[in-house]
């Protein structure tokens, strides 16, 4: 019997289990505790766990994300909340410079395993300053792992693996997610390798991940009713890139259209374009094609924000386009 | 307005030379002379040894500066964590590193502490509990609070000590770690290693309170300024600071006031401060107003000073050799460390 929550309820769900489970664990931010968290992520859980475990912080991201940092060193396992990835670049030191780079440069004496999570993404007119979506940025870096959560499954089911990971591991929350509500089966197995179909298609693979995977969904179904075959990958797994499971879809529907939240220039669907053209150039019927932001700074009026995003009807139009075009 | 942002070079004062009776047993000050001795020696093979081009990089040298890590290490204790800047030749092999190792490394070989994937800014030794060998200024700050705050949450009686230089005191990640520490309560050592230059900048050039102490006092932590070129000094101030560490389970701020007496680093034609003022501080140079107070008090004879600088020597010697001797990591294995193996944590 699967259990239905909300995105918000499965990530505290998946910080009490790891709190019960294992004493090294606990969770610091900005609010995390007597606020309850800034989305509520972590609401209940100070009083459950207590004011150690559950540790509110100064703000001061330098400090705490690379305390975080520190005390996966001395042995913790700690979760660090960022409160959105905006404020996440006062800490990218110790993410880059440290997190990421402590193993290789030390010949491999020191593992950092800490978990660090942060909302990312726009839609709720916060305006530029609150609406980024840097996880690309992250995922340029070696030595750290990058997770983007859609689905309320992988929300409930990736902390425990990200927690098992010996390395840095990076949890990007879309901040429209929290309210979606879905399905945890009893027994779930959640990796944090792996891309997934989410949809099987034929004519065309729309690749994707994050808050981006519904409006992706619901284009599916709009091309569905156009006659328009299309398969949705949802990438889950930011850094290390799954290639097969892009690649396997790619060699079946001969087209593809990266849909990706963050703005165009340098961008993950930028890479996961290359990796098409250098992989299986010889499969593509036609030129590759991405959906992203433009290149604007998040605007704060609702006809601007949305003008802005990816779109269903924007993704439409784009595959529309790839369906015409023959190389 | 008469902005003073680029004063000519500052008028400096050079404090007397260190002296007094050293109120130590003499075999236990025998053992820290010896200890600079071994800093001295292996730092100025290193300098001869870039000039041959077998160390390259940079190279950040510790020449002036030895009686801060000799006297503070000498306070910590084996469940202790170090946590050091890229100047961290001393502290690496006072922490028990081992100069093979260091030197290895300084080769960039994979006999290196770190493999040869370091070199001379990033020295670092789980066993010895030395957590680098880090190069961003100010960056080990946070992560000694995260150490710290492990030892707290653990219920291990132990503390961290985090050496840095004057120049981390205008970064943000000094602040933040000050407040955490202290707000958190944290077994933290901020060990401050002010030799009065950033690089080229002097300290009055980039900060409105030259008053180290002040700042740290305004996180409400203790703080101690010590004569970091008096290595008695430096051990006796360390060694309360411990202890108060310790029992209080509060960070303590140490400012030790010291001179380095060589460049920045290898590319550094010292454009930024007079030569004279080098002059008058070696005069306080830590190894010899140390031996003239030991010889004046009778612990000390030339043969004995003579000895213990033939075996620091030797040291060296034999580490350059098991250096020269070391191998290549295979370029197969480049990207080996990137992540952990699975299985192996």
């Amino acid at each position: 019997m699967g259990q239905r929550m909300t995105y918000r309820e499965a990530l505290r769900e998946a910080l009490r289990d790891a709190l019960q489970a294992d004493p090294r664990v606990f969770l610091m931010g900005e609010d995390v505790g007597r606020y309850g968290g800034t989305y509520a992520v972590s609401k209940g859980l100070l009083d459950e766990f207590g004011p150690e475990r559950i540790r509110d912080t100064p703000l001061s991201e330098l400090g705490f994300v690379g305390a975080g940092v520190g005390a996966a060193l001395g042995g913790m396992r700690p979760i660090v909340e960022i409160m959105t990835v905006n404020f996440s670049l006062l800490a990218l030191d110790p993410i880059v410079n440290s997190a990421a780079m402590l193993r290789h440069m030390s010949g491999g004496q020191f593992s950092v395993p800490v978990v660090f999570r942060m909302a990312t993404g726009a839609g709720r007119q916060v305006a530029a300053q609150h609406s980024n979506s840097f996880e690309a940025w992250y995922a340029h870096v070696p030595g750290l792992r990058v997770l983007a959560p859609a689905t309320v499954e992988d929300a409930r089911g990736m902390l425990q693996p990200a927690l098992a990971d010996p390395d840095p591991v990076l949890i990007f929350e879309h901040a429209q997610l929290y309210n979606t509500e879905g399905e945890v089966p009893e027994h779930a197995e959640v990796d944090i390798a792996s891309a997934r179909v989410r949809r099987a298609g034929s004519d065309v693979s729309l690749i994707t991940y994050g808050g981006s995977l519904f409006k992706t969904l619901q284009a599916a179904d709009a091309l569905a009713r156009l006659g328009v075959s299309a398969e949705v990958i949802d990438l889950r797994v930011l850094r290390p890139l799954d290639d097969a499971t892009v690649m396997a879809s790619v060699r079946k529907c001969h087209r593809a259209v990266v849909v990706a939240e963050g703005w165009r220039s340098g961008s993950l669907a930028a890479e996961v374009m290359a990796r098409i053209s250098e992989q299986a150039f010889a499969e593509l019927d036609a030129p590759l094609a991405r959906v992203c932001s433009e290149e604007v700074p998040i605007p704060y009026a609702q006809h601007l924000e949305q003008a802005a995003l990816p779109q269903v009807d924007k993704i439409v139009a784009a595959v529309q386009a790839v369906m015409e075009q023959i190389t | 307005m008469n902005l003073n942002l680029h004063p000519p070079m500052t008028p400096f004062e050079v404090p007397a030379p260190p002296a007094g009776l050293v109120p130590w047993e003499k075999h236990f000050a025998l053992s820290l002379l010896a200890d600079m001795l071994r800093i001295r020696r292996m730092e100025e093979k290193a300098i001869e040894l870039y000039g041959q081009q077998k160390i390259r990089g940079f190279l950040h040298l510790y020449i002036g500066e030895e009686a801060v890590a000799t006297g503070a290490l000498r306070a910590l204790q084996p469940q202790d964590n170090v946590v050091a800047t890229y100047r961290e030749h001393g502290h690496a092999l006072l922490r028990g590193v081992g100069m093979n190792a260091i030197m290895a490394e300084m080769f960039g070989k994979q006999q290196g502490c770190s493999r040869g994937h370091g070199g001379s800014m990033h020295l670092f030794d789980r066993a010895s509990r030395f957590y680098g060998g880090q190069a961003i200024v100010g960056g080990g700050l946070p992560l000694a609070v995260g150490l710290a705050l492990a030892d707290q949450l653990s219920g291990r009686r132990a503390l961290t000590a985090c050496f840095f230089g004057e120049g981390a005191v205008a970064e943000g990640a000094f602040h933040e770690a000050m407040n955490l520490a202290a707000l958190w309560q944290l077994p933290v050592l901020f060990c401050c290693e002010n030799n009065l230059y950033a690089m080229g900048t002097a300290l009055a050039r980039s900060e409105s309170q030259t008053d180290l102490c002040a700042k740290a006092a305004s996180y409400g932590m203790a703080t101690v300024s010590v004569d970091g070129m008096d290595v008695v000094a430096v051990h006796e101030a360390m060694l309360g600071a411990v202890q108060q560490v310790l029992q209080l389970q509060r960070p303590v701020f140490l400012e030790f006031r010291t001179f380095r007496f060589r460049a920045h680093s290898m590319f550094d034609p010292e454009l930024y401060r007079d030569k004279q003022e080098v002059a008058a501080w070696k005069t306080r140079g830590p190894i010899h107003t140390f031996s003239a107070r030991l010889k004046a008090q009778g612990d000390l004879s030339e043969d004995e000073f003579l000895a213990l600088d033939a075996a620091a020597q030797a040291e060296v010697d034999a580490a350059v050799a098991f250096a020269e001797a070391g191998s290549w990591e295979p370029v197969a294995d480049l990207l080996r460390d990137v992540v952990t193996p699975q299985g192996a944590a």
